[in-house]
């Protein structure tokens, strides 16, 4: 490198001395050396390519040869290959409140052959072929008399086949166990439960691990054998999961709706004794994910606590309970509910025209969005958005399900007048159903924060205090209002006092904007309304009640009877007496004499 | 007598574009290549149904999916391998610049399909995987890159190239897809072996890849237990591999039969990753040498013409085309016979996929024309001219 550059040089030396043009003889040099520059880096890519391709050869040729030994090899009888590693298979199981077992496990067996230690294969082999049909006598006979050590002939069979299997008495037929999680009761409760598949398998044992819900969330605890198989105790009631599941699949499928989900809640412990989410599955035989599309059309899409959604009114008793906690007004405090309501270039409208003005308190029973709305302006951005995360529904829940994390609310980034106006009656702020059961757990108990549990407790939860026992009462006061002569009469049952808050939000589109058609009904209701127990959260998805003369799709006629269903069922399952107003002793006089 | 004052009339020096394409290609691997995506096909039919009856859809869905997007891949491949390399150069590296900018708004635009990964784009009907796309666009802009260095006064193209690719491969890792980067990293490698890369400095990086895996062994345990399930010479047959080497150890030589075999109702992964073992279970070991034979006759011919090849981009682009798609078979093949720890990788043209036969035609093509014929001035060389060729 240092000698050629030097005899060019001295080419333009002479040049520049005859007083020729250089640049020729300069472009000329570069291009020289350009060009052996190319032909040093060819021949040596020469020679490294050849490598490379030698090297490709010789790797497939060892795979070939490889693919080659192994089709040529006999089979062996597996042996387990967990060095070190020994698999687990003991698995808690899973009870309901009072020791129902909603989760167990249940002994299978695979089946293999040893041919050498066989007595008879012939008659091995038709007795085979008589217990599972599919299996050929003859095919099996060339196997159990031909050279073969080992085959497996079936990987899980029932007892009654195991059984059968065993009366044939060849000693060569043997048996591996393999332990099979199994929900006894089927799709009730399948969401909560989840599911377990098998992780690492081994020929004497296999691993079975949750896949979602508690199953998932408690894996690791359900596997320890440290826990001596103490089984894992849920808050859920069995009978009444059945019961919810059982109406709310009627109530979808007489109102035509896509989907349902029902939260049942003891305010004070916040304990859920109840969620179902429909259309639902067996846990048994969990469906695959998606692969493509939404998730949440998977009937294994936990609505209730991964589906967030504009909720709609049922956040107005929120507001309102805000605004009397904070004394801007009284349940009598006369509100402006003049409609349309602009502000800027935004309407905000009511279902119909209440009249100019409304109590605080007829604001919720009608559910009028403008009244809400003209609240929420005087309570301000800041406070509003404070009380509604110390209500819980700025962040996912923290109930001990895997799908927990998932259902993360959808807060606006943005927090301007208009987001505070809509929130209020809410849109904008999307959430859980299992979110909203928490926050009417907490606004009815009497105002104390409650966190939702999936596990049994014994006593109640004393979260930091949201509002005062006094404001409670009052918003109790109003959701019982709202049964008895607002828009939730159909969920009047007599002897339980029903309250609660209707809720219709229009379904956002996927492409932006709103449907016209199609609604999220809630019902958000409380029983009893004097002295509250539970909160039952109940959705349905686009239903339509097409009984009368028009279709009609606001929560009143379809997430309202609904929900009164379920509590004229579950009620008495939970232990609640009606309470029965003293009739009247008429005809009977008490005079004396 | 126009022609005889002025001359004849400008004749076309270049004859016709598909007879000059025909006589051009590399035909051998041109057909290799329709042989494999006929192979992949066939086997469709045996080992997607399974998945079909699971995801409850017709039997044959993904095997009619396979065939729109296989037509559709040999149609990009012809077309790309009519291009002059030139013109794949500046597609490709306009097609990179595009890749690129998807792989790195995947975080916030991507769908994991409750996998763990956030590696597709969902478009409704269909998923596409960027880093498919990625990885041959990047190989052809890299290849721009190393062979700008060639030139006397150019800039540090094969800094700038690793620069590159250790971007890709960071953000391939935060997917995470580990198969991918290995790919880009293997594929850059490769070029820069071929583009004259110090002996000290491969063997340095040779050193550094066994560091960092005796790291990896000693911190990850879901690396450790891969590699003590490679290492351990007992096969636990209800594994993945287990399933695998019993379907190869039941096919035999000419396999069990069309439709016998069991090994797709047990492996999940039976139509992409472990597709090798279907073919051995079904069709026996004849069918699984084809398929390497097919795979060694694309890669091992494309070597060789790209020996003659005296363009530094041609040459070094269709190196790391070839060695890529080699490599990605390699492994898929390798995996299935233990000969390298479990990795899921495709395998190029046969698993199912539409990402991925879509790139593969893509890369395929491009490979295809950077391996045509061209006049590379032997003629020049043996009248004594080669020194000073512009």
């Amino acid at each position: 490198m240092i000698r050629t550059p030097l005899r060019p040089l001295a080419r333009i030396i002479k040049a520049r001395q005859t007083g020729a043009n250089p640049d020729a003889i300069e472009a000329e040099n570069k291009r020289e050396r350009h060009a052996q520059m190319a032909d040093r880096a060819r021949r040596r890519a020469e020679g490294r390519l050849l490598v490379l391709g030698v090297c490709f050869l010789l790797a497939y040729g060892v795979i070939g040869i490889r693919m080659g030994t192994i089709a040529a090899s006999v089979p062996e009888e597996p042996r387990t290959a967990d060095v070190g590693n020994p698999i687990i298979s003991q698995r808690a199981d899973i009870l309901d409140r009072d020791g129902r077992i909603l989760a167990t496990n249940f002994e299978t067996h695979s089946l293999y052959a040893q041919p050498p230690q066989m007595v008879d294969p012939r008659a091995a082999a038709d007795g085979l072929a008589a217990i599972f049909p599919e299996m050929d006598a003859e095919e099996l006979f060339a196997d159990f008399t031909g050279g073969r050590k080992f085959l497996w002939l079936r990987r899980q069979i029932s007892p009654e086949q195991m059984q059968a299997v065993f009366d044939i008495g060849d000693p060569g037929l043997l048996f591996g166990p393999r332990e099979m999680r199994l929900y006894p009761n089927g799709r009730v409760a399948a969401h909560v439960l989840g599911g377990a598949g098998y992780g690492r398998e081994g020929v004497n044992s296999a691993e079975v691990i949750g896949v979602a819900g508690v199953e998932r969330a408690f894996d690791d605890y359900l596997r320890d054998p440290a826990n001596d198989g103490a089984p894992l105790q849920l808050s859920l009631d069995l009978t009444v999961q059945a019961a919810v599941e059982r109406v709310l699949e009627g109530g979808m499928s007489l109102l035509n709706a896509r989907a349902a989900s029902a939260v049942l809640m003891d305010v004070h412990t916040g304990e859920v004794i109840s969620m179902a989410s429909l259309p639902d599955f067996d846990p048994n035989s969990r469906p695959r994910p998606l692969l493509e599309g939404d998730p949440a059309d998977s009937p294994i899409f936990n609505r209730a606590v991964q589906g967030v959604y504009e909720l709609g009114s049922v956040f107005k008793i929120f507001t309102v309970a805000q605004a009397i906690e904070n004394g801007l007004v009284s349940a009598d405090t006369i509100i402006d509910t003049t409609t349309p309501m602009r502000w800027g270039p935004h309407r905000i409208s009511d279902y119909r025209n209440y009249g100019p003005e409304l109590s605080v308190t007829d604001v919720v029973v009608k559910s009028s969005n403008t009244g809400t709305a003209r609240i929420a302006l005087q309570i301000g951005a800041d406070a509003q958005q404070d009380f509604l995360a110390r209500l819980g529904l700025m962040e996912p829940t923290r109930i001990e399900l895997a799908e927990a994390p998932t259902g993360r609310p959808l807060v606006q980034k943005n927090w301007s007048d208009i987001v505070t106006m809509t929130t209020s009656y809410g849109h904008g702020l999307s959430s859980s159903p299992l979110h909203l059961a928490a926050a009417y757990a907490t606004i009815v108990n009497g105002g104390t924060r409650v966190e939702p549990t999936i596990l049994r407790r014994n006593s109640a939860q004393i979260g930091p205090r949201i509002i005062s026992p006094e404001t409670s009462a009052i918003a109790r006061e109003m959701l019982r209002q709202v049964v008895v002569r607002g828009t939730a009469t159909f969920a009047e049952v007599e002897g339980y006092a029903v309250g609660g808050k209707t809720g219709t939000a229009d379904k956002p589109k996927p492409t932006g904007g709103y449907y016209e058609d199609r609604n999220l009904n809630t019902f958000a209701a409380v029983f009893p309304a004097d002295q509250p127990r539970y909160v039952l959260i109940t959705t349905l998805d686009s239903p339509v009640d097409t009984a009368g003369e028009e279709p009609r799709r606001t929560a009143g006629w379809t997430a309202v009877p609904v929900a009164g269903e379920i509590i004229r069922r579950v009620a008495p399952l939970l232990g609640l007496r009606p309470q029965i107003a003293q009739p009247a002793l008429t005809g009977v006089s008490l005079t004396a004499n | 007598m126009t022609e005889m004052v002025y001359g004849a009339g400008l004749a076309h020096v270049n004859d016709p574009v598909l007879p000059r394409w025909w006589r051009t290609i590399d035909r051998w691997t041109l057909i290799c290549i329709f042989l494999l995506v006929a192979i992949g096909l066939l086997l469709g039919f045996a080992a997607s149904p399974p998945l079909a009856t699971r995801n409850g859809l017709e039997p044959f869905h993904y095997v009619l999916r396979q065939g729109f997007f296989a037509g559709l891949a040999m149609v990009v491949m012809i077309i790309t391998s009519m291009m002059s390399p030139l013109l794949v150069r500046r597609l490709a590296v306009v097609g990179f610049v595009c890749a690129f900018a998807a792989l790195a708004m995947l975080p916030v635009f991507g769908t994991d399909f409750g996998k763990g990964a956030v590696r597709w784009y969902s478009l409704g009907f269909a998923a596409v995987q960027p880093s498919e796309f990625l990885k041959p666009l990047f190989i052809v802009a890299a290849a721009w890159f190393m062979a700008a260095s060639y030139e006397i006064g150019g800039p540090p193209g094969r800094l700038y190239s690793f620069l590159l690719a250790v971007l890709i491969v960071v953000l391939l890792a935060f997917q995470p897809d580990f198969g991918q980067a290995a790919l880009v990293l293997f594929s850059w490698s490769v070029m820069y072996f071929v583009a004259g890369a110090p002996m000290f400095l491969l063997l340095g990086l040779g050193g550094l890849v066994v560091l960092a895996g005796g790291l990896a062994y000693q911190n990850s345990e879901h690396f450790a237990r891969r590699i003590d399930g490679f290492l351990n010479p007992e096969i636990d047959p209800t594994t993945q591999l287990g399933y695998a080497t019993n379907a190869i150890r039941e096919g035999g030589f000419f396999g069990v039969g069309l439709g016998e075999g069991q090994v797709k109702w047990s492996l999940p992964d039976a139509h992409t990753d472990f597709i090798i073992a279907v073919a051995a279970e079904e069709y026996g070991l004849v069918c699984v040498l084809a398929i390497i034979l097919l795979y060694t006759v694309v890669v091992v011919r494309s070597i060789l013409r790209l020996m003659r090849e005296r363009d530094p981009f041609v040459r070094l682009a269709g190196t790391g085309l070839a060695c890529g798609f080699g490599v990605q078979a390699m492994i898929n093949m390798g995996v299935a016979v233990r000969l390298l720890p479990a990795k899921g990788m495709t395998l190029p043209f046969v698993s199912y996929g539409g990402s991925s036969l879509i790139a593969g035609g893509i890369a395929l093509g491009m490979l295809l024309a950077f391996t045509r014929s061209r006049p590379q001035g032997e003629i020049a060389d043996a009248f004594g001219m080669g020194r000073g060729r512009p």
